[in-house]
């Protein structure tokens, strides 16, 4: 064939319709849009198999009538209380968490000599379910915020503790040694070196720790509290109000949901600095 | 003049409980590493240590670099004994040693930072740097995005940024491929020839890179290390490609390699005997 005849004209080119190719259409999709299908099924199946009787609509009501119940209550402002006492309750126990136990990871994690001392009880300790030791933290503390919050830095400092000690003992000895090989001093090396090398491990471990701070202050709130979203689904499920109990778990399932993906953000930005291993392998 | 003296250095490392070290015919769980180091370095030149693997050459590094204490003798920077890492000295390393989280101007600018000097002028300065070693326009990448041969001219940056009389380099260009490393050798050798003459104390394995770079080459014996020859190397600056062609370099390496490959064998004899047991 002649090439005249495998090339376009120019003219003739502009005729047709540019279409996208498959490719770029595939770039231009986020990729969380890729999950949407199947939750809908999710939300369909929701709201059929209650209205058809395949499940008794008193045990599960329809989705649609969940949405409703979830609306009037958010419209009357004391879902929205009772989340905010949740959500307090898990920061605040996060928080002092934090406080406690990132100096401590750094202390364990960097000296051998404390550590030897510390493991036994600590490895004790954590291993304890946090569940079991509940009964003691309202034995102690009572109904009160202060329960709460004491049971969700108890269960939240595990994790932030362990991770800490590991991001410390991971660290590269190199970047230790050449650091000392310019002379700085001890203060600097914690502070240009140690920690922000520690950082990314730290991150990982609040991560964890703020879900099992949430895990933990809505389980607590079912044991024993006035407020808050656990007391609420355990309050209404206690006097039947079933769809504001399935309300509820919806709103749990959503605000576990967005902590998910901004805890996941956090993280992404807190590393920056170790590179993709995708970038890794493919170059 | 002397720049760096070094007098009966030893170094012992003690094993763990169950480990074991063969030597001869004889164990015991000390390992004797360094036997009694004698070495004076002259200032201003390059002095490149060679020997067999696993000598203890790095370890004899860290020592003059004050990162490590000596089981016996001592070192002596300008007549003054070291005994920690002085501001004197840099370093550098085989694994470049980056800090990761630090952009490459960043970690120039680091070994600064200790050193009084104001912010402005850290940044002007690891910027020149950075063009000096054809790294304009990679300020602000992190190591991760950086290849090996980048990462280590900015580590190299990194020490020489600190004005430095002495420079230490334990085996810094052995992760590179071997184009990358020729060409670093080259950049490294003219950067030194054309600047203040720092002292360097380099490491390595590989013969044709000690003689390149070397005003003398000192030949390490295998563990327990002492000093067996030092070689004058008479090759002319400055040094470029060419020099490796020529039949200077091709006698001079022979020299080396006459003096090193018994201490190679011996060096590997002994690690079939640990082997074996």
């Amino acid at each position: 064939m002649s090439e005249e005849a495998l090339s376009i004209k120019s003219e003739e080119k502009s005729q047709f319709i540019e279409l996208p190719s498959l490719a770029s259409l595939r770039r231009a999709v986020p990729s969380w849009l890729y999950g949407v299908p199947l939750v809908l099924a999710f939300f369909v199946l929701w709201e059929a198999l209650p209205r058809l009787g395949v499940i008794d609509p008193m045990f599960l009501p329809t989705f649609s009538e969940t949405i409703r119940t979830l609306a009037h209550l958010l419209a009357s402002g004391r879902l929205l209380a009772d989340i905010g006492a949740s959500l307090e309750r898990a920061l605040i126990g996060f928080i002092l968490a934090v406080f406690f136990a990132v100096p401590l990871g750094f202390l364990m994690g960097w000296y051998r000599t404390f550590e030897k001392y510390t493991d036994l009880l600590v490895q004790g300790l954590r291993n304890t379910s946090t569940f079991a030791l509940m009964p003691i933290f309202l034995l102690f503390f009572g109904l009160g915020e202060s329960s709460k919050i004491a049971i969700i830095f108890y269960s939240a400092s595990w994790h932030l503790l362990i991770n800490t000690i590991s991001g410390v003992r991971s660290i590269d000895p190199i970047y230790i040694k050449a650091a000392k090989s310019m002379g700085v001093s001890d203060k600097d090396l914690f502070h240009k070196i140690i920690l922000p090398a520690s950082i990314p491990a730290i991150v990982s471990g609040a991560r964890l720790g703020v879900k099992i701070a949430f895990m933990v202050v809505i389980a607590a709130e079912m044991i024993g509290a006035k407020s808050g979203l656990g007391f609420f689904i355990q309050n209404a499920q206690f006097n039947f109000l079933i769809p504001e109990m399935y309300a509820g778990v919806l709103t749990l399932a959503i605000i576990g949901l967005a902590m998910n993906y901004l805890l996941v953000w956090i993280e992404r930005k807190a590393t920056y600095w170790k590179g993709d291993l995708d970038s890794a392998i493919l170059g | 003049m002397d720049k760096i003296v070094a007098l009966g250095v030893k170094k012992k490392f003690r094993l763990k409980q169950s480990q074991k070290a063969n030597r001869s015919s004889s164990a015991s769980n000390e390992v004797e590493v360094l036997n009694g180091l004698n070495l004076r370095v002259r200032e201003g030149e390059f002095l490149v240590l060679v020997g067999p693997s696993g000598s203890g050459k790095s370890v004899f590094l860290d020592i003059i670099g004050g990162l490590t204490t000596a089981s016996g003798g001592a070192v002596y920077i300008d007549d003054k004994l070291v005994d920690g890492p002085s501001s004197k000295s840099a370093y550098v390393f085989q694994q470049y040693a980056l800090f990761p989280w630090r952009t490459a101007l960043s970690n120039i600018e680091f070994g600064m930072e200790n050193q009084g000097i104001q912010k402005e002028e850290r940044t002007d300065r690891a910027q020149k740097w950075m063009q000096k070693f054809g790294l304009s326009g990679f300020e602000d990448r992190f190591p991760y995005q950086l290849s090996g041969g980048m990462q280590q001219r900015v580590a190299i940056a990194r020490a020489l940024a600190r004005n430095p009389e002495v420079l230490l380099m334990d085996e810094p260009f052995a992760a590179l491929d071997s184009q990358t490393r020729e060409t670093l050798q080259e950049e490294l050798i003219r950067t030194w020839e054309e600047g203040e003459r720092t002292t360097v104390v380099f490491v390595t394995h590989s013969i044709d890179e000690a003689v390149f770079l070397a005003d003398r080459v000192v030949v390490v014996t295998a563990r327990p290390a002492e000093i067996k020859e030092i070689i004058e190397i008479d090759l002319p600056r400055p040094r470029d490609a060419n020099t490796r062609s020529s039949c200077e370099f091709t006698a001079n390496r022979h020299k080396v390699w006459e003096a090193l490959k018994l201490e190679v064998s011996r060096a590997q004899q002994e690690s079939q005997l640990a082997a074996a047991r």
